[in-house]
């Protein structure tokens, strides 16, 4: 059943044949630029990225600020370990959420809590008990302060966003400039096999639905922390 | 005399009068202003990126068949039906027979505004749906049994204390003045929602052509939750959303974040590539994909408006209209309110009964100059008011426009027009206003000027033609 495909196929052409729309006014000439997409164009117009690494690093830091999310660059795995256990224990988490993930194995190696792991399914109420999910990611965008995750490097679609914290880790190696970028990872390494669900995480939930007034935790996650591995 | 009008004429009437209201949008609003200016300024050229998102959106509304086409390849090749609803009626059907067929109980909504174009809560719980809307101003408004205020901000019309009584008397909760605390009430109810529904319905905020995805941005994390637990999920996509590239994204997701709410980025931008796949851990089993035309095609065959279709709903617009501001999103009538529901419904939902609705407008161009995709807004209103005249002419309009330029093209006649003035003038003072007055209309709310006892046309001559 595909409903009224053919007739509403039909009524696109009849509007579009012979009957074209003024362009729009630009004032740059793009329309060569919009014609190829190559996804280049935009960096010339979008907030600016610095070139190295250092200043990759910092912008997301001081865009993470803003977005409260708790950004910490670790030296080693042992230090890493070291802040999640702390933690841990400030949190007071009896259970946590994970999946199988090398970099997130080694962070959790040696944590004596619970954990419910995703990758091979999971009870969803098993998950909704647990005080904080730990992922790993694809990439850190400078630009947005984002986190790009997918089903793989994240355990599915709930884990980054059901338990009430959220944690990542991720190295210095998965730092891109810009979204543009994250995406052309994204089609580097999943050629046509795209998982079912991608998406970048820019800070911890939030709304404003109350007399635009910002609240964190609406739905998901109040805290997002991200652990980056020198 | 269409009753639209009417209604509208009566509910800004009544807006614009409650001074408390008013003030209390406009506060909502500065902050909005101020992250909005903020984040543009982070942009290396936001005039550079509005004309780029233009070219793409042009590339995409102009080669529609095309870009839907490789879409539906994409996405049906990734397990995900796609369904073409003709119109509002076609899609509830659709949906209802998926919802039935698959004996589902209850459903969890995230914020869709097509939904509101096609009615779908009524029809679902008319035939004893349990639906349950997750985002937070959508679940507020559905309580007090309203519609969204406003197209991105739904509750904004309503102050902590309404909410808390609300909850109070709708969910048992403690009274509260804190924000936060309100949050948490509804985070709890909704929590147990997402564990138990069977189907999730959501909006579509991008459908991509290339690798056959749709993008859906929020802040709350409700829509991600709505996707991932119920083994269902039905997307709701109006034609227009697709885009050429994935990399389109790149551009449109912080446009969209700065335009619309003054983020860099929202919180939540996911990209959703067909149901669960093979191998993966969760997501629903179904991906329903309801490709929306009601009546969009009409607005594709206007090609001086066609670009209206390239609207991505950020709401950028109704945040600067002067009108919106004073009448508020409930007095237009309309799903979609502010200068592009004002340029749409009249395609959407017939000229006749909307043609009211491009009045409602002072032309100063706020809203096509906020508009992140550049569609020409104000233009389009004058358009539409062309489009209404021609449609269903005023003959009394006629006549006085037809006088108005007899008038001012024989001097004679302007003349002796000026004279008269000065000798009605000071009678119509005496009823200034009220119902005698014949330009009531216009000195309902304001003072007629005075004419000057001497034209400049006269002082020139005298004081000029003295000196000579
Ligand atoms: S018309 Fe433009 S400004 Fe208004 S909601 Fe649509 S995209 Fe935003």
């Amino acid at each position: 059943m595909t409903g009224g495909r053919a007739i509403i196929l039909g009524r696109i052409r009849e509007a579009l044949r012979n009957n074209p729309a003024p362009r729009p006014h630009t004032s740059h000439s793009q329309s060569e630029a919009a014609a190829d997409h190559n996804g280049h164009a935009q960096r010339e117009w979008l907030p600016k990225v610095g070139e190295t690494l250092p200043e990759r690093i910092e912008l997301f830091a001081k865009i993470s600020v803003g977005l409260t999310t708790e950004f910490h660059q670790v030296p080693t795995i042992t230090a890493a370990r070291d802040l999640l256990t702390k933690i841990a224990a400030e949190s007071g988490w009896k259970k946590i959420g994970s999946h199988s993930h090398h970099d997130v194995d080694a962070l959790l190696e040696g944590i004596e809590l619970p954990i419910v792991r995703t990758e091979k399914g999971y009870a969803i109420d098993d998950l909704e008990s647990c005080e904080a999910g730990v992922t790993g990611c694809e990439v850190l965008v400078a630009q947005t302060g984002g986190i790009m995750v997918s089903v793989e490097s994240a355990g599915g679609r709930a884990l980054s966003v059901l338990p009430p914290h959220h944690v990542v880790i991720a190295r210095t190696s998965q730092m891109v400039p810009d979204l543009t970028a994250a995406f052309a990872h994204a089609k580097k390494k999943y050629g046509k096999q795209f998982p079912s669900f991608l998406s970048f995480i820019t800070g911890p939930s939030r709304t404003g639905d109350i007399e635009r007034i910002l609240v964190l935790g609406a739905h998901g996650p109040k805290r997002l922390t991200v652990i980056l591995l020198d | 005399m269409a009753t639209q009008s009417a209604d509208f004429q009566t509910l800004s009437r009544r807006y614009t009068a409650d001074k408390g209201f008013r003030a209390f949008i406009q506060k909502g609003m500065s902050g909005y202003y101020k992250k909005r200016d903020l984040n543009k300024a982070n942009f290396q050229d936001w005039q550079g990126a509005r004309d780029l998102a233009a070219e793409i959106k042009y590339e995409a509304i102009n080669h529609l068949d095309k870009y839907l086409l490789e879409f539906e390849e994409k996405i049906t090749a990734r397990g995900a039906k796609v369904f073409w609803a003709q119109n509002a009626e076609a899609a509830r059907d659709y949906i209802l027979k998926v919802a039935r067929e698959n004996n589902v109980q209850t459903i969890i909504k995230s914020k869709t505004m097509t939904s509101e174009e096609i009615h779908l809560n009524d029809a679902l719980e008319e035939r004893g749906f349990g639906v349950f809307e997750s985002d937070l101003g959508e679940y507020i408004v559905q309580l007090r049994k309203e519609a969204p205020f406003h197209l991105v901000f739904p509750a904004m019309h309503l102050t902590r204390g309404q909410i808390s009584d609300l909850f109070q008397k709708e969910l048992g909760s403690e009274a509260t003045d804190e924000p936060e605390k309100l949050t948490m009430i509804a985070r709890d109810v909704m929590r147990r929602k997402y564990c138990e529904a069977d189907m999730g319905i959501s909006g579509t905020n991008f459908a991509v052509a290339e690798t056959g995805m749709i993008s859906i941005t929020e802040n709350e994390g409700n829509a991600r939750l709505t996707t991932s637990l119920p083994k269902i999920h039905v997307a709701l996509l109006g034609i227009e959303k697709v885009l050429p590239k994935l990399e389109d994204l790149s551009l449109f997701l912080p446009m969209l974040a700065t335009a619309g709410a003054g983020q860099t980025m929202t919180c939540y931008n996911t990209m959703y590539a067909g149901p669960r796949q093979p191998g993966e851990p969760d997501g629903p089993e179904q991906l329903h994909i309801v490709l929306l035309d009601n009546r969009r095609t009409e607005l594709l065959a206007d090609a001086e408006q066609r670009d209206s279709l390239g609207c991505i709903r950020c709401g950028a617009c109704l945040n600067v209209c002067p009108i919106f501001k004073n009448v508020g999103g409930y007095s237009y009538g309309t799903t979609y309110g502010g200068p592009i529901g004002s340029v749409i419904t009249p395609h959407l939902r017939g000229l006749k009964d909307w043609k009211h609705l491009s009045a409602a407008s002072s032309l100063c161009g706020a809203c096509t100059e906020a508009c992140p995709v550049k569609i020409d807004l104000h233009h389009h209103l004058l358009q539409n008011r062309r489009n209404g005249a021609k449609s269903s002419p005023n003959p009394l309009e006629k006549i006085s426009f037809g006088g108005f330029s007899l008038m001012m093209g024989h001097p004679a006649l302007y003349r002796l027009a000026v004279i008269f003035g000065r000798i009605f003038q000071p009678l119509q003072s005496v009823v200034n206003g009220t119902i005698l007055d014949p330009l009531r209309a216009w000195t309902g709310s304001r003072k007629f000027p005075t004419l000057a006892p001497q034209s400049f046309h006269q002082q020139w001559k005298k004081d000029r033609g003295g000196k000579k």
